[in-house]
C-alpha cells in the first residue's frame, strides 16, 4: 500500500524534526538542530531494513518516491513565496558570494581528482 | 463565488500554477537554451521573479502567496511539505553505492559544505551583516538553495535574509549548470570518481544534474549520488555545528 510509504516518510520526518528540536533545547540554541538531516538518516535506515527483510514493495516505494518527485515543484512554490523585493537590496552580495563559491569549488574538484588519481594508480 | 472557490481550492490552484510554471520553464529551457540550463533552475528563477512581482503588487512579505488566488503556495512551499519532500529524496540513496564513493567523496562533501559556508559568511560579513543568525543563513545559502532556507527557518532568520540566501543558492546552481560543461576538461571531469567528487563539492542537486547532463549524461547518477548527501549534510551541519562555531566567533 502506497500509504505505508507516505506514513513511513511522515513518521521519519516527524521523529527527525522532533529530535532536531530536542537537540536544539539540549544545546541551548533557539533552533532546530539538523532535524531534516536526522530524518533523512532515519529514512535511509528504515529503507535498508525494509529491503533486508523483503518488505520493500513497489507500492510502498511509490508512497515515498512520489514526494521525492515533487521535491523540485515544492522548492519552486517555496521560491514563489519569498520576500524577493527585500532581497534585491543586497544584489551584489548574492552575485559575489555565488561566483566566489563556484570558483573555489570548481578549482578544488581538479585538485582532489588528481589527488585520488595518484593514490589509486 | 469566485473568492470562495479560490479560498477553498487554494492548494489545488498552487499545484496547477507550479505545474504550469514548470512546463513553461521546460519549454524555455529547450527552445531558448537548448537544454543547457536545467528547467528546474529556470522555474525557480521564474518563481523568484513572480515573488518579486507579488511583493510589488501587494506590498506584503510572502511574495506571490500574498495574492488571495495564490495563497495555496504558502502551504505547498511551506516548511512542513518542504521538509517532507527533502527527507523523501534520501530514499533514493543506496548506502552500498554511497560507500564506494569512499574517503574522497566524504572529503569532497565536507569541503563542499564548509567552504561555501565560509565564503558566504565572509561575503555577508563584508556587506555589513553582524548577527550570527543572518550570517549563518547567508553562508548556508552558498551551500545550496535548500540548505539556506532550512537553516534560516531553523534559526529564525528574517524573510529578506532568507530570500537573499535562496537567491545565492539559485545563482550558484545556475552557475554550476552553465559553467560545468565549459570547465569539465580543466576539472578532469571524465570518470565516475571525479563525478562523485564534483557532486560533493559543487553541491546543488539541480546544478550538478544539469551541469553533468550537459557534459556527459553517463556521469549524472555518480554526481547526483554525492550531491544528494550534500543537502542533507548541509541541513545537518549548518544550523548546528557551523552555526555554533560561528556564534562563538561573532
Amino acid at each position: 500500500m502506497a500509504i505505508y510509504g507516505t506514513a513511513l516518510l511522515a513518521l521519519c520526518t516527524i521523529i527527525g524534526v522532533a529530535l532536531g528540536e530536542a537537540l536544539g533545547l539540549a544545546l541551548h540554541v533557539k533552533a532546530n538542530v539538523g532535524g531534516v538531516g536526522l530524518a533523512m538518516m532515519l529514512l535511509m535506515a528504515a529503507r535498508s531494513w525494509l529491503a533486508r527483510t523483503g518488505r520493500l514493495t513497489p507500492q510502498l516505494r511509490l508512497g515515498v518516491e512520489f514526494w521525492a518527485a515533487l521535491y523540485i515543484p515544492i522548492v519552486v512554490a517555496m521560491a514563489a513565496q519569498q520576500n524577493v523585493l527585500a532581497a534585491l537590496d543586497g544584489g551584489p552580495m548574492v552575485a559575489i558570494a555565488a561566483v566566489l563559491t563556484v570558483g573555489l569549488c570548481f578549482s578544488l574538484v581538479g585538485m582532489l581528482g588528481r589527488l585520488g588519481g595518484a593514490a589509486s594508480d | 463565488m469566485a473568492a470562495k472557490l479560490l479560498a477553498e481550492q487554494s492548494l489545488l490552484i498552487a499545484f496547477a500554477l507550479v505545474g504550469a510554471l514548470m512546463g513553461a520553464s521546460a519549454l524555455v529551457s529547450r527552445m531558448l537554451f537548448r537544454g543547457r540550463i536545467h528547467a528546474s533552475a529556470i522555474a525557480i528563477l521564474a518563481a523568484l521573479a513572480l515573488a518579486w512581482w507579488g511583493g510589488v503588487v501587494t506590498g506584503g512579505k510572502k511574495g506571490l502567496a500574498d495574492l488571495p488566488a495564490f495563497a495555496g503556495l504558502a502551504l505547498l512551499g511551506g516548511s512542513m511539505l518542504r521538509d517532507f519532500a527533502i527527507v523523501s529524496t534520501a530514499f533514493e540513496v543506496d548506502v552500498g553505492e554511497a560507500r564506494k564513493a569512499g574517503l574522497l567523496g566524504a572529503v569532497a562533501l565536507l569541503l563542499g559544505t564548509v567552504l561555501p559556508f565560509a565564503v558566504g559568511v565572509a561575503v555577508a560579513w563584508s556587506f555589513g551583516y553582524r548577527d550570527a543568525v543572518s550570517l549563518a543563513t547567508l553562508g548556508a545559502g552558498a551551500v545550496t538553495y535548500i540548505v539556506g532556507p532550512v537553516t534560516g527557518a531553523a534559526l529564525g532568520a528574517s524573510s529578506p535574509v532568507m530570500a537573499l540566501s535562496i537567491a545565492t543558492g539559485v545563482l550558484k546552481a545556475v552557475l554550476v549548470m552553465v559553467m560545468t560543461p565549459v570547465c569539465a576538461r580543466a576539472m578532469g571531469l571524465d570518470n565516475p570518481r571525479s563525478a562523485m567528487i564534483f557532486g560533493g563539492l559543487a553541491g546543488t542537486v539541480s546544478g550538478v544534474a544539469g551541469g553533468l547532463a550537459a557534459t556527459d549524461q553517463r556521469l549524472v547518477p555518480y554526481g547526483a549520488l554525492t550531491a544528494t548527501f550534500h543537502t542533507g549534510l548541509g541541513c545537518l551541519l549548518c544550523p548546528s555545528i557551523l552555526f555554533l562555531a560561528l556564534s562563538r566567533l561573532v
